[in-house]
């Protein structure tokens, strides 16, 4: 995690008005029959930049992927890389590598000749091809297994292997299908990190999908969140968690607390929303303006509410309940919190003191509270 | 006092279990395989006489109580003495070999234009290809003796297009036995071949687009090598029952078409001299057993990797 706040302050492209996208994406859809996969996306993305594609399965992201790659025509829209339009360009006339999700290693073929496969298709001398192929699998550290066959790998050097063949062709984009998908879970947070600094030191762009927002968060310069075909979201890890767009990203990207209601009161720096679901209003900021009665979402992170038995102060947002649940996992614990609506409430709190002595316990009559800085308003 | 029963009853199924489950493949291949070829190895030592069986016994009442094994090898020298069955069995080999590329030109593309199909036609397709069975091997080949023969139907289709002014001789030619062989055989070329493009993971061509490859390169580069231990197993039942082949020769072929199959028709039924013919038939089995062998090599090594 060391090289990401460096990376975030030093690399941000897409605020600069000037900086010039590697791949536009214009207005792209893509429809199976009646089936709409993708729905009218409008994407950019930057040269060195790490971008994911997030979403549940079936949301369009792999298609998505796939048009970029040229497996799939778009039915509608325009997709440029490099600022050549790709829609008439075959896949093995593109810019772009792809890493597939099963790999798509030529069980035929020994390691080496998978990675040099794409360079022979290129025309390049041999001498050349051989010195490419070794730099390629000595990145991904599988120079030792240059003459072993795929079926005599684990699934991790495949992996490896998978990502060298692609690098070799020096592409300008590099997409990735769920690269990690195969791997157990040790192993793909290892790999995660080493991803992303093998994409540091080679400069090249990387479009990842992923159903996994953990994965997205630690790897991704960006994340495009998907639904239904539409992007829901773009933003850096830290926008895309701490200020969601919408109601859906804010459930998918970590857990969040969210109370439907309508607004009451509107003044400069916040606003009163009145939920059914709760005894007191809600005071959150919001530098908007809001008409009185707009139906809203309140979201509130676990980990921005404290928990004590003692009333809070008065200009925090609170809830009262009973301790429905504990879940204690070492760093921290969760408390599922049941308040009188019938309604539960997640809070977690960081374990600060050593010790097996719980301060909170099951049945404690609780407040869960939190400033209004510290919550969200959504409108969608 | 059941409980003791059953539970020896079920330890002993376990027991024989594997072997009573094993058994009927193992008889049948003694029975029919391998009794018939000692008979046909034995009656091959013995030599001819005219009578009820053919053949003399090997084993005979010497005076005295001795009991004689007579083996005689006169038969194999046969073989090799007379040039008939050298060129015979050559020629066999040849036309085997030739009709199995035939099959392989043929049943290439119609394998993969099915395995490539949308999935709700292959069987459908496939269904096509077997449908043939289920006339007579037999009233098939007649057929083609009908559309082969100097007025028949494709000299008459020839004739009246134009393309020929007098009637081709096919029937009777080593060519109709080429067409005869491919035609018969050709479903033994398809299925095994399907069966391996039909379960390739698509994503390997995909790969190889994406890395530069143009879709006829990905062919040779990808799709060839990996399916050919389908090749391998449609040229070895295509090869190895054309070399026997007898009925399609017979009926199509002319004179001059020497195959095995038919010499052996005339030791056995012409000659009568059922030693030679025996002879002849186990020599058949050993010049096919090579290719039988190389197969199984292949075979074990694919299923090792």
């Amino acid at each position: 995690m060391v090289h990401q706040p460096v990376r975030q302050q030093s690399f941000a492209p897409w605020n600069d008005p000037e900086a010039r996208p590697l791949i536009r994406i214009e207005g792209v859809s893509k429809s199976f029959g009646t089936f709409v996969a993708v729905d009218k996306v409008d994407l950019d993305i930057y040269p060195g930049e790490f971008f994911s594609l997030l979403g549940a399965s079936g949301c369009g992201k792999t298609t998505l992927l796939r048009m970029l790659a040229g497996f799939e025509t778009p039915s509608a829209g325009k997709i440029f890389i490099d600022g050549v339009d790709m829609a008439r360009i075959p896949p093995y006339e593109r810019p772009v590598n792809m890493m597939f999700q099963s790999y798509a290693l030529f069980p035929h073929m020994t390691v080496a000749e998978n990675v040099a496969f794409g360079l022979k298709q290129d025309g390049l001398p041999k001498p050349v091809i051989r010195d490419k192929v070794r730099a390629a699998l000595e990145l991904v550290q599988m120079g030792p297994f240059a003459q072993r066959k795929p079926a005599q790998l684990s699934g991790g050097q495949r992996q490896r292997v998978a990502l060298a063949r692609c690098l070799a062709k020096e592409p300008k984009v590099l997409l990735l299908d769920e690269p990690l998908a195969a791997l157990d879970k040790k192993l793909r947070e290892q790999t995660q990190l080493e991803l992303v600094n093998i994409q540091d030191r080679v400069g090249i762009t990387f479009v990842m999908v992923t159903h996994d927002q953990e994965e997205a968060m630690t790897m991704s310069a960006r994340i495009g969140v998907m639904r239904a075909g539409l992007i829901e979201q773009v933003g850096t890890p830290v926008e895309v968690y701490e200020y969601p767009a919408t109601s859906f990203v804010a459930d998918f990207i970590g857990t969040a607390n969210m109370f439907g209601g309508v607004v009451t009161a509107d003044a400069a720096s916040h606003v009163v929303v009145r939920s059914p679901e709760l005894e007191r209003d809600l005071s959150i900021a919001h530098s908007g303006t809001l008409p009185v009665g707009a139906p809203v979402t309140v979201m509130v992170r676990p980990e921005k509410m404290t928990l004590s038995r003692d009333e809070p102060a008065a200009d925090w947002n609170w809830v009262q309940g009973t301790v429905s649940d504990i879940a204690y996992l070492g760093d921290i614990s969760i408390y599922h919190v049941a308040l009188a609506s019938g309604r539960r409430v997640q809070v977690s709190q960081t374990n600060l003191r050593h010790g097996s002595e719980q301060r909170l316990t099951w049945d404690d009559v609780v407040y869960a509270a939190w400033h209004p800085a510290n919550a969200l308003v959504l409108t969608q | 006092m059941n409980q003791p029963l059953g539970n020896r009853l079920s330890g002993l199924l376990r027991r024989w279990g594997r072997f009573l489950v094993g058994l009927p493949p193992y008889a049948w291949l003694v029975l029919f395989f391998l009794v018939p070829f000692l008979i046909v190895f034995k009656i091959s030592l013995s030599e001819m006489q005219a009578a009820i069986p053919p053949y003399k016994p090997l084993l005979a009442w010497a005076e005295d109580g001795v009991l004689q094994l007579r083996l005689n090898l006169g038969n194999y020298r046969y073989l090799l003495t007379d040039d008939l069955y050298a060129v015979a069995y050559l020629n066999s080999l040849k036309i085997a070999a030739i009709s199995t590329v035939g099959c392989l030109l043929i049943g290439y593309p119609m394998a993969y234009t099915i395995a490539r199909a949308p999935k709700g036609n292959r069987n459908a397709l496939l269904m096509l290809v077997v449908l043939p069975f289920w006339t007579s091997f037999l009233i098939r080949v007649y057929a083609w003796m009908g559309i082969l023969k100097s007025e028949g139907l494709l000299n008459a289709f020839l004739l009246w297009t134009g393309v020929i002014n007098e009637p081709l001789q096919i029937l009777e030619t080593d060519l109709a036995v080429y067409i005869g062989i491919v035609y018969s055989y050709l479903p033994f070329m398809v299925l095994p071949l399907y069966a391996t493009l039909e379960k390739m993971d698509l994503s390997l061509l995909e790969a190889a687009a994406d890395l530069g490859c143009r879709p006829f390169r990905a062919f040779l580069a990808v799709t060839l090598p990996l399916s050919l231990p389908g090749v391998i197993a449609g040229s070895m039942l295509v090869f190895i029952p054309a070399v026997g082949e007898f009925v399609i020769p017979d009926l199509l072929g002319g004179p001059d078409t020497l195959m095995i199959g038919k010499v052996l028709w005339a030791e056995f039924f012409d000659n009568r001299d059922w030693p030679v013919a025996s002879a002849v038939a186990v020599a058949m089995l050993v010049v096919l057993v090579a290719p039988i062998m190389v197969f199984q090599r292949y075979q074990s090594k694919a299923v090792d990797s």
